[in-house]
């Protein structure tokens, strides 16, 4: 007998891929060794996004268990997902962060949001005001995974809070962002 | 009804000034320094130009407008944070004498809210506070027509000063301290501004409603809110909230036994970013779902309106 949370479902991923050669096939490993079955791969090659990524739509088999672990797969192998299966990261959230945030190290501050559980960041702009070397702002825009907007906000609270941040938040009462 | 004025500001000369209009006589009226008292009914016009030319409204002290004849105390003096005096004994007096009270300042319902309804239930007395939230926009009254039991979320912008800031940072792309200074000269905002930019007054009010909201079941005090302001917003941050259809702006939440104030990311043209001035504020409730009420909040002659109004539902 099988239960239903081990039916095989269908799933689309939309991922976004550096433009570097070999990316496709990373991108495409721990869908394989997860246990995903590959049905279909879109590869958008001249659709470039604003910021530089190929956007890249994958379909694939799994049970919903092994797809889970196909999405934290690709998280940690630093593949940006943008979305995933139909539920997953539809809550599109976004928030500036200002101080030195050069100085504490922008790409570090990028790797520690990434690194948080539900979230994406699908977005980036920087401000930093000419002659004015220390304070500067950035908006990120985040893909959070449904039901997931608290959690991810006091991630980001964190994260602000460990790099003496200022950090405006989306206004979510009510569950809207 | 007979009032008894007390508060010489703004919104306690405008209540003198429209009273009559409304079908009031105002019987006493004091400053800090000095009252005028008269039983049959102030002249409105003469003791307002007395507190403009003298710095006085009357010859006698203070404490002579309890002993007037008077159905209802307008609390108007300012508000103040801790023990919320003097305006906490002034309520305490006139509910003491079994006459009702309107508030306009909002340190008894905001600090002292449970010693307040305490003194209000063994008194024949009644007290309003409508004007405390939003001036003249009906929320509290809102509040109490649909069951604060039935309202299960309060946002939304409730300090005209920080908004006005707030939505010209975001028109000019020009800094805070520019834009504030420019504010302090249009007299959008006082000499001293702190508490309107550091999220204090919007923090009392969202207290208010959330001891509206929670009906006595739990005390909120300003203690109790989460308070953020917005003295270390920038332009730029305004411009990047900016390109994605945003805007910033002072929100008050006040949700799952909560009050929280700060500056939040909201939709550019939505239900609370409000522009210039304004006040905005969604309330959400049970069966009717979202209720959206926006306009000028505070002012004298808006505030005073709010107080008279409240006059008007102790007949009811």
């Amino acid at each position: 007998m099988s239960e239903v949370h081990n039916d095989v479902q269908a799933y689309t991923l939309r991922l976004e891929l550096v433009d570097e050669p070999g990316e496709l096939l990373r991108s495409l490993q721990p869908i394989a060794e997860h246990g995903g079955n590959l049905l279909s791969i879109f590869h958008e090659r001249g659709n470039v996004t604003p910021r530089g990524y190929i956007p890249v739509e994958v379909d694939i088999e799994a049970t919903p268990d092994r797809f889970d672990n196909i999405v934290e797969g690709l998280s940690d192998a630093g593949i940006n997902v943008i979305q995933a299966g139909t539920e997953r990261y539809s809550e599109r959230l976004t928030i500036i962060l200002s101080g030195h945030l050069i100085e504490t190290d922008l790409s570090d501050t990028l790797t520690q949001i990434e690194a948080t559980r539900n979230a994406t960041v699908t977005d980036i702009s920087l401000s930093a005001p000419a002659g004015s070397i220390d304070v500067s702002s950035a908006r990120f825009q985040l893909a959070a995974a449904s039901g997931a907007t608290e959690e991810v906000l006091a991630a980001m609270r964190e994260i602000a809070d460990e790099k003496d941040l200022q950090l405006v938040e989306p206004l979510t009462v009510g569950g809207r962002a | 009804m007979r009032l008894c004025v007390l508060g010489a500001g703004a919104v306690g000369s405008a209540v003198v000034e429209l009273a009559a209009e409304h079908g009031h006589a105002v019987t006493a009226f004091a400053d800090s320094e000095s009252a005028a008292v008269d039983a049959d009914g102030l002249d409105a016009d003469a003791v307002l130009s007395k507190k403009r030319d003298d710095g006085v409204v009357g010859e006698a002290p203070p404490e002579a407008v309890f002993d007037a004849a008077y159905d209802v105390l307008v609390e108007a003096t300012p508000t103040t944070l801790g023990d919320a005096e003097p305006g906490f004994s002034h309520v305490e007096r006139a509910l003491a004498d079994d006459r009702d009270v309107v508030l306009a300042n909002k340190g008894p319902v905001a600090e002292r809210y449970a010693d307040l309804r305490a003194l209000e239930a063994e008194s024949e007395g009644t007290v309003r506070f409508g004007a405390t939230v939003g001036g003249a926009l009906p929320i509290l009254s809102t509040i109490e027509d649909v069951g604060p039991s039935r309202v299960s979320a309060v946002y939304g912008v409730l300090n005209g000063t920080a908004n006005f800031v707030l939505s010209r940072m975001a028109a000019e792309g020009l800094d805070y301290e520019h834009v504030l200074a420019e504010a302090q000269d249009l007299g959008v905002a006082e000499a001293d501004p702190t508490f309107d930019v550091d999220g204090t007054d919007t923090a009392l009010k969202g207290v208010i409603v959330a001891n509206v909201l929670s009906d006595g079941e739990t005390e909120f005090t300003l203690d109790d809110a989460d308070v953020e302001g917005i003295q270390e917003l920038s332009g730029s941050m305004l411009d990047l909230a900016q390109e994605d259809g945003q805007t910033i702006r002072l929100i008050v939440e006040v949700a799952d036994g909560g009050v929280r104030v700060g500056p939040r990311l909201v939709p550019e043209n939505g239900a609370v970013a409000p522009s210039g001035t304004e006040n905005a504020v969604q309330i959400e409730a049970d069966y009717c779902g979202r209720l959206g009420i926006t306009g000028r909040g505070a002012g004298g002659p808006e505030t005073a309106s709010a107080v008279l109004t409240d006059v008007e539902r102790l007949t009811d």
